[in-house]
């Protein structure tokens, strides 16, 4: 503190340089990032040592992460839109339910081609996310309501298509879900590979295109945005529509991994969805945070789940807490971080 | 050579509020390579001209002529694209993107629709390097201090529109109040850039409540009055004092004719004592005592600094050094309940946003105070209380007498009696009347200064802010002159002291 306040702040040219380099390092927007993807290391050496005799070393464990966690991974990576722009999204959970129960409706009980009913769902999840972008930027209210508001629609729409659950028999979906794609040392499903194309596609848009930037800036300080001249109600629209697609995207994948459809599919998965953010790193006021970082925050849940699972006696329930714990210390990390960025 | 036409020709402005006439016909121009300072006291309609000119607020009357051509902004953004670039008091960027990103956002060199960051830093590194900056684009805006920021600001508005092909981009830069929170070096650095910009041709605008600063870089000047235009001068040919006698509309002479004497002068002992007492960008640090019983008036131009160390004493802001001695006893003044619990009240000049509750009745809005002082487990009896309410409402003669009136009905000299009401039931040692007789008529005003008058031969220390200069002058023992943020003089009220003298050392600044 009485440094800053003794170096002269704009004049003298060197000490500008070097002032902005030393608050760089502390408050660099990449350290979140770090510390999950260390912590995701940290644990997974952590179960070698312990589970070593049990397969836990086996490369297809730690593939199985994807195809356990890819539906959750594109759910997060909506999500992560939504919360860099300095939203939420409660809705994600509903509307992947809702997919599952209607794509599983069409196929089974309409008999409609796969080839067709996969677009008409996407389209569905981007149509609600549109639409509850639009109602936020329109009528100015808050996100949270919005989409809580979204939250019980699409869960309604849930029971109005079928109070019973569907189980899919389709031949097609079987196949599909059955593919494995060969890395040499272990295999990916087609759900775990369509979740890494959307995470790369996800890097791309967020870091090179316009609207990417906008999404940050508008995180960063909306009023700021606004007064630059950004189309802010566009880029908040777009924002919902693309975490709505990629709800609607999950809700297939998870599709193809339980192969049914039920009401009670993906109940609270919202939740899982924003603890995966906020693990990785993005803040949740917004502005600050990367995809990647995401991927570390779902690759973190889904190990906590094989610990358990390797260590056979916990209960299940161990993932909440464990789940908890971690959102707790994460958030506190970032506080300090933003705390230590303003001085 | 002939006169060069103006870039920006307003004229017969107009704009009109429900109820208010924020503009009434001002004419202003402004020419290429001027820097051009807006005069006026707050409320004079600055910046009610800048938001006119910047598409912010819409016209009622008058045209705008940008380059000849007439010219009507619905939007800030449009008034951008016409080449009217506006940095306000607030950085408005975002601190969580680079530098580079700040500049160019939403105008980002793109390759089919790819984002080419090589170029976009080097362009930014470039921009920034012809006006002899040395900022580092490529690291985060939050990483600058906010005068950097600034800076920022301006290159990104310097920027737009030059890489849309038409001529320089950027006709007019307005820059409203960009110095406030700056320190020394800081403006030093940002007048450089103006200075340069104004030789590449740029029309500056430029708004800052500190004279000198106006002296220091401005060509010329237009002073507003009350939603008027009250002159257009060059800059070296108005002195300060004839300046402010422009803002304030009254000729010194004038002034001291309405002075008169009135007070009584044996004081009791140091009350209340600040040493060093001062905050970035409220107030430099200042030493001041108050005797008991003695109203110490503050003089200076809004904007001076006077509400800031009202609030310095009440501990509504934190002071960063300095510090309290009340009765001999250090306060810490780390909020108002550490100045209130030492006897310190304050009536704020927002009465109605950070005073009164206009939805409660009057009993409510005077024993509010009184009843925080107890803590809210210790209700005041309800016979004490409407009793003490009685005494009050009869005292300052409230009107209407009825304790149950709801305080967002009455008139603004009675809601101000209410709140002075509120704080006096605390019996406080010292009393802070901020502008405590602004915006009521003058009956009402009559009895506010009666009042204090009253109070300070019962022994009550007052501390007193007004705008108007006869008021602080009627009312004082002594008079502490602010000028820019900074405490100048001290003059003990007397014969000799008259509204000129306050006035002259206003302009001229000089220590006591």
């Amino acid at each position: 503190m009485s440094a800053t306040t003794q170096t002269p702040k704009a004049a003298p040219r060197g000490s500008t340089a070097s002032r902005a380099r030393a608050t760089r390092l502390l408050g660099d927007r990449r350290l979140p990032v770090l510390v999950t993807a260390a912590l995701f290391i940290a644990m997974y050496v952590g179960g070698l040592s312990r589970y070593q005799n049990y397969g836990f070393g086996e490369p297809q464990v730690f593939l199985n992460l994807f195809i356990d966690n890819g539906y959750l991974l594109v759910a997060a990576i909506g999500a992560t839109f939504v919360i860099m722009s300095g939203g939420i999204d409660l809705s994600v959970g509903s509307v992947i339910g809702f997919t599952t129960m209607f794509t599983a409706w069409l196929v089974e009980r309409q008999g409609l081609p796969l080839l067709l009913v996969v677009p008409l769902a996407l389209a569905v999840g981007a149509f609600g996310g549109f639409l509850m972008g639009y109602v936020i930027h329109n009528f100015e209210i808050q996100p949270f309501i919005v989409t809580l508001a979204g939250l019980f629609l699409f869960r309604g729409l849930c029971l109005v298509i079928s109070k019973e659950s569907i189980s899919i028999n389709d031949a097609s979906v079987g196949t599909l879900a059955q593919t494995r794609v060969s890395l040499g040392m272990g295999e990916l499903s087609i759900g775990a590979l369509v979740a890494l194309i959307v995470l790369a596609v996800a890097c791309y848009v967020l870091h090179y295109t316009r609207f990417g930037r906008r999404v940050y800036a508008i995180g960063g300080n909306e009023q700021s945005a606004l007064l630059m001249g950004l189309p802010l109600g566009g880029t908040k629209i777009a924002v919902y529509t693309v975490s709505g697609f990629c709800s609607a995207l999950a809700g297939l994948l998870f599709m193809l991994y339980i192969q049914s459809g039920d009401p009670l599919h993906a109940v609270g998965m919202e939740l899982d969805a924003i603890a995966a953010v906020v693990i990785g790193g993005t803040l949740l006021t917004g502005g600050s945070g990367y995809v990647l970082g995401t991927l570390f925050g779902v690759l973190v849940l889904g190990l906590i789940k094989s610990v358990i699972t390797f260590e056979g006696t916990l209960s299940s329930w161990w993932t909440k807490i464990a789940t908890g714990v971690l959102l707790c210390a994460f958030i506190l990390i970032q506080r300090t971080m933003t705390s230590r960025r303003k001085t | 050579m002939a006169e060069p036409q103006p870039v920006l020709e307003m004229t017969g402005i107009v704009k009109e509020f429900p109820g208010v006439r924020a503009l009434s016909g001002v004419d202003f121009r402004l020419f290429p390579g001027e820097i051009h300072a807006l005069m006026g006291e707050n409320g004079a309609g600055k910046s009610t001209l800048i938001k006119v000119l910047t598409g912010v607020y819409s016209l009622d009357g008058g045209t705008i002529t940008l380059d000849g051509e007439s010219a009507r902004f619905g939007s800030p953004l449009q008034a951008q694209q016409a080449g009217i670039s506006t940095v306000y008091q607030e950085v408005n960027l975002c601190p969580n993107l680079s530098v580079a990103e700040n500049i160019f956002i939403g105008r980002e060199p793109t390759r089919a629709g790819r984002i080419q960051w090589k170029r976009m830093r080097k362009e930014a590194a470039e921009l920034v390097d012809r006006l002899g900056l040395d900022i580092d684009v490529a690291a985060p805006l939050s990483s600058y201090p906010l005068a950097v920021q600034q800076l920022v600001a301006i290159v990104r508005s310097v920027g737009t529109g030059a890489r849309d092909g038409a001529g320089l981009g950027t006709k007019v830069l307005v820059l409203d109040e960009p110095t406030s929170s700056l320190d020394r070096d800081e403006v030093l650095e940002l007048f450089r850039l103006m200075r340069q910009l104004r030789d590449e041709g740029v029309a500056i605008l430029f708004v800052s409540h500190f004279l000198d600063q106006i002296y220091e870089v401005c060509d010329r000047m237009t002073v507003l009055r009350n939603g008027t235009l009250v002159g257009e001068h060059l800059v070296r040919d108005l002195d300060q004092v004839g300046l402010i006698e422009l803002m304030i509309g009254k000729a010194l002479d004038q002034l001291e004719e309405l002075h008169e004497h009135q007070l009584r002068s044996d004081l009791g002992e140091t009350l209340v004592k600040a040493e060093g007492l001062g905050r970035t960008g409220g107030i430099a640090p200042f030493d001041l005592e108050i005797n008991k019983g003695e109203v110490l008036g503050l003089a200076g131009l809004l904007g001076s600094g006077r509400t800031e160390l009202a609030r310095l004493l009440f501990g509504a802001d934190q002071p960063d050094n300095g510090r309290v001695t009340i009765g001999g006893k250090q306060v810490s003044m780390s909020a108002p309940n550490d100045a209130i619990a030492a006897g310190v009240a304050f009536c704020s000049e927002n009465r109605k946003s950070e005073g009164l509750v206009p939805d409660l009745t009057v009993r409510e809005n005077i024993i509010l105070a009184l009843q925080a002082a107890r803590g809210w487990t210790r209700p005041i009896p309800a016979s004490q209380r409407d009793e003490l309410v009685a005494r009050y409402i009869k005292a300052l003669d409230i009107r209407p007498a009825d304790p149950e009136a709801r305080v967002g009905r009455l008139s603004g000299g009675n809601q101000q009696k209410v709140l002075l009401a509120r704080w006096l039931i605390t019996q406080p040692k010292l009393l802070i009347l901020d502008e405590p007789t602004r915006g009521i008529d003058i009956g009402a005003k009559t009895e506010i200064q009666k009042l204090v008058v009253s109070l300070s031969e019962d022994g009550m220390s007052v501390l007193y802010i007004a705008a108007e200069l006869e008021e602080v002058l009627r009312l004082s023992h002594t008079i502490g002159v602010l000028r820019d943020r900074r405490l100048v003089a001290r003059l003990t009220n007397g014969p000799e002291i008259t509204t000129s003298k306050i006035l002259e050392t206003i302009a001229s600044g000089e220590h006591q």
